[in-house]
């Protein structure tokens, strides 16, 4: 199982990347992540892979080989949509971040434009609204765990829902867990 | 044996602990950071740990340390490597007593660096053995073979991993921790350089380097596996890329690959040889297991093949990966299309997202305020290694030149020189100039040029995620040592005019940084204030729509992330902010307000 989180940098996308490799290793898999850190996690686009499974030496996923892809901005989605394989699943927050640089030339965030082309990739996509998510759950801090327990809704995370509620008992402070756990929830029927 | 998920840095400084490394140090600097840092957190009693001055330092401690019996490790990233190499090339010579395994971090890409260089070709230039591993599990054994063999044969050993072995994680077992003691310096003529003993040891370690390159043909490191007349030859992670590659393409190779680059194992080279008849070669940064197999293929009058990036075959510079090498192969074999896109290429323009400083950085205020007081002024900011290299960007633009750690107050003095009328401005940080921003600062004042130092301190050295340096007086081993203040020190260095100023206050300071202008000699600004990581925020700012003219000063002049544009006016990011103030001091209607956080 190849699992490609993108976003931005303190979107929760190390977090989430945790949740799912330490699921994975709970059920005695082999695992290997890669992340991004250095100069790049200044602002620019941060990509986290998780692989499962033997056979896997490299850390990074290959291109057209993403079982799936959680994406956290649209525009990070189309950054690396060919990353996704053809059976591939898409899970996407349609909240939209306009970058500083864009910013400045006064070019406009047209997030209609890049939620369109997602619609057209010929994998299945889902796209999930984060302002929906964070009315349901009254918190905007757990947007990553939703967007998580969404790929798990979609039969693409290689475990079960309970699995990933076990490891966040251990992973999130505890008087966090109970909304991590509605939050996977939430994404997880949201998908399902 | 308990099994860790491990980052690759972390792995290395977990068998460094359990192969009982006395010494610990280093300098920080992407992709090595996380070594020292994390034997910093398991290390127990018996084992000293330091982010040293700089790596000249670190590599000197380590030197020494080893002298007297200790296991050390020093750690630094490839260009670190540059300024640790006077020691290095005569410890070569030298030699060591307890184990000393040097561990450089190389960055293909280059993904946080200024050079794409290749440490094997420094072992190969010092003479230094050194392995090469291809994940995190790989450098872990490494670390206790390395310390075996810089025991048995007295010299430092390298161990090279790249970012992508750095930063990737992998569950390793972990070994026992093991006991080492510490001999203690014996006096011998042996550990002083005089050119007689280097006639000697130069003689004894081209000897020692063939008797390492047939050991290392036999051992299990560098492997040859698989059959047939195409013959891969790799190493570190591009073996990683090249295998899934092949099961991809469902191509059949027989691979060397080369896990002890320097000295080559040769015989394991011609065995591979015998029955291949072309070879590619799959490596990151110099073509030089390329190099070599061409050298033994040409003593030994092997008829090979052998293609890589000297035959124009490999891309020259910049990581490789799975589909550069898919693409390689597919090339190579005529296989055209397979490798189509599963998704079609994007039709709109995505945005773009170069790395900037943070929203309420410092080193924002700092760069705008100077800035304005040079405005109209024919001024050349000289910029160094840091965070702050950033202020490059628009609509800063106020760094001129980055050359490397420290050059940019040495610089300055340079274009001075060249250029008297011109006002001279460098840029450097605290733990730069802790670093290696001293000496160009004694170097200005005793040949009395004319330059203006803006040091930027923000009490941590930031880009490498915030370790501690003299000027924070925190040490590794969690104690406190006498604190540097830097208007004392600079005193002490005989600059005529040293003033601390506020970066968030842009009229005070501008008028400060005027009058360090007018100073005839070296003045320096410091420009204090900690970093945005450091501390939790007390307020945000907030944009009063009604008084908002859309007129965007505030975007246009300071490029902060917190600001973006909602239609035609302004919009903060309420979780960026940190309620700097400087978007507050450049509106001209007053439009932006405080907010202070419960």
């Amino acid at each position: 199982m190849n699992c490609l989180l993108t976003g931005i940098g303190g979107q929760g996308i190390v977090f989430a990347s945790k949740l799912i490799s330490q699921t994975a290793m709970n059920a005695g898999k082999k695992v290997r992540t890669a992340e991004t850190i250095g100069m790049a996690q200044r602002g620019g686009s941060v990509v986290s892979h998780v692989r499962v499974g033997d056979g896997t030496v490299s850390p990074l996923i290959g291109k057209g080989h993403a079982d799936v892809i959680i994406a956290f901005e649209p525009g990070e989605a189309l950054r690396v949509s060919d990353y996704l394989a053809p059976t591939g699943v898409m899970i996407v927050s349609d909240q939209g971040v306009q970058s500083p640089a864009d910013a400045l030339t006064k070019k406009e965030y047209r997030i209609e434009e890049y939620l369109d082309e997602l619609n057209h990739l010929p994998q299945q996509v889902i796209i999930l609204s984060g302002q929906a998510i964070r009315d349901i759950l009254k918190s905007s801090k757990v947007l990553n765990v939703a967007l998580v327990g969404a790929a798990c809704g979609a039969g693409k995370l290689d475990c079960s829902l309970e699995e990933l509620e076990e490891t966040i008992e251990v992973l999130a402070p505890q008087k966090f867990v109970d909304l991590n756990k509605r939050a996977l929830k939430v994404g997880y029927d949201l998908a399902n | 044996m308990q099994t860790k998920f491990l980052m690759g840095n972390q792995a290395i400084a977990y068998a460094a602990y359990a192969a009982g490394v006395n010494i610990a140090c280093g300098y920080p600097g992407t992709p090595s950071t996380e070594i020292i840092e994390t034997f910093a957190k398991i290390r127990d009693d018996e084992s000293y740990v330091e982010w040293s001055i700089n790596e000249k330092a670190a590599m000197e401690v380590a030197a020494g340390a080893s002298m007297a019996g200790a296991r050390t490790i020093v750690t630094m990233k490839q260009v670190g490597l540059n300024v640790a190499s006077d020691p290095l090339m005569s410890l070569s010579y030298l030699g060591v007593k307890g184990g000393m395994v040097i561990i450089v971090a190389d960055d293909p890409g280059p993904i946080s660096s200024q050079t794409e260089q290749d440490t094997r070709t420094f072992a190969e230039f010092s003479k230094v053995p050194l392995f090469d591993p291809s994940t995190p599990e790989e450098a872990y054994d490494m670390v206790f073979e390395a310390f075996e063999l810089s025991e048995k044969y007295h010299t430092p050993v390298f161990i090279r991993p790249t970012t992508r072995v750095c930063h990737g994680y992998a569950q390793i077992a972990l070994r026992q921790k093991t006991h080492h003691a510490i001999s203690g310096f014996t006096k011998s003529p042996q550990w002083v350089i005089f050119p007689k003993l280097s006639y000697e040891a130069h003689k004894a370690i081209e000897e020692r380097n063939n008797v390492l390159s047939s050991e290392f043909s036999h051992d299990h490191l560098n492997t040859i596996e698989g059959t047939g007349k195409f013959g891969i030859a790799t190493s570190g992670i591009s073996y990683a890329y090249v295998k899934e590659a092949l099961k991809d393409l469902n191509i059949n190779a027989r691979i060397l690959k080369i896990s002890t680059p320097f000295p080559f194992p040769e015989e394991k080279t011609r065995e591979f040889f015998d029955e291949v008849h072309e070879v590619l070669v799959f490596e990151e940064l110099d073509p030089y297991i390329e190099r070599h197999l061409l050298q033994v293929a040409a003593t030994h009058n092997c008829e090979v093949n052998i293609l890589g990036k000297l035959t124009g075959n490999v891309q020259r510079a910049g990581e490789l990966s799975q589909e550069s090498i898919h693409h390689t192969l597919t090339d190579f074999f005529g296989l055209g299309s397979i490798n189509e896109r599963v998704t079609p290429e994007s039709a709109v323009a995505l945005p773009v997202r170069p790395p900037a400083l943070c929203a309420g950085c410092p080193h924002r205020g700092s760069f705008y305020i100077v800035k304005r007081a040079t405005k109209g002024k024919k001024a050349v900011y000289s910029g160094d290694i840091g965070c702050y290299t950033l202020g490059n960007s628009a609509p800063l633009d106020m760094v001129d030149t980055c050359l490397c750690m420290g050059a940019g107050i040495t610089m300055a003095q340079g274009l001075h020189r060249a250029e008297p009328d011109a006002y001279n401005i460098a840029f450097i940080g605290d733990s730069t100039f802790f670093a290696s921003g001293i000496t160009g600062v004694i170097n200005a004042v005793y040949n009395q040029t004319d330059i203006t130092i803006i040091l930027v301190d923000n009490s941590t050295t930031a880009m490498t995620g915030g370790q501690p340096h003299p000027g924070t007086a925190q040490t590794m081993m969690n104690t406190t040592s006498a604190r540097f203040n830097m208007e004392e020190l600079l005193g002490a260095l005989k600059v005529s005019f040293v003033t601390t100023a506020n970066p968030f206050d842009i009229d005070g300071s501008t008028a400060i940084v005027e009058q360090a202008l007018r100073v005839k000699g070296v003045s320096v600004v410091i420009f204090k204030a900690p970093c945005i990581q450091l501390f939790k925020s007390v307020s945000t700012v907030v944009v009063d729509a009604e008084a908002c003219t859309g007129c965007l000063r505030c975007v246009t002049q300071l490029g902060c992330p917190a600001l973006s544009l909602d239609g035609d006016k302004v919009k903060i990011d309420q979780g960026l902010c940190n309620g700097c103030g400087l978007c507050q001091q450049i509106c001209t209607f007053d439009a932006l307000k405080s907010k202070e956080l419960m």
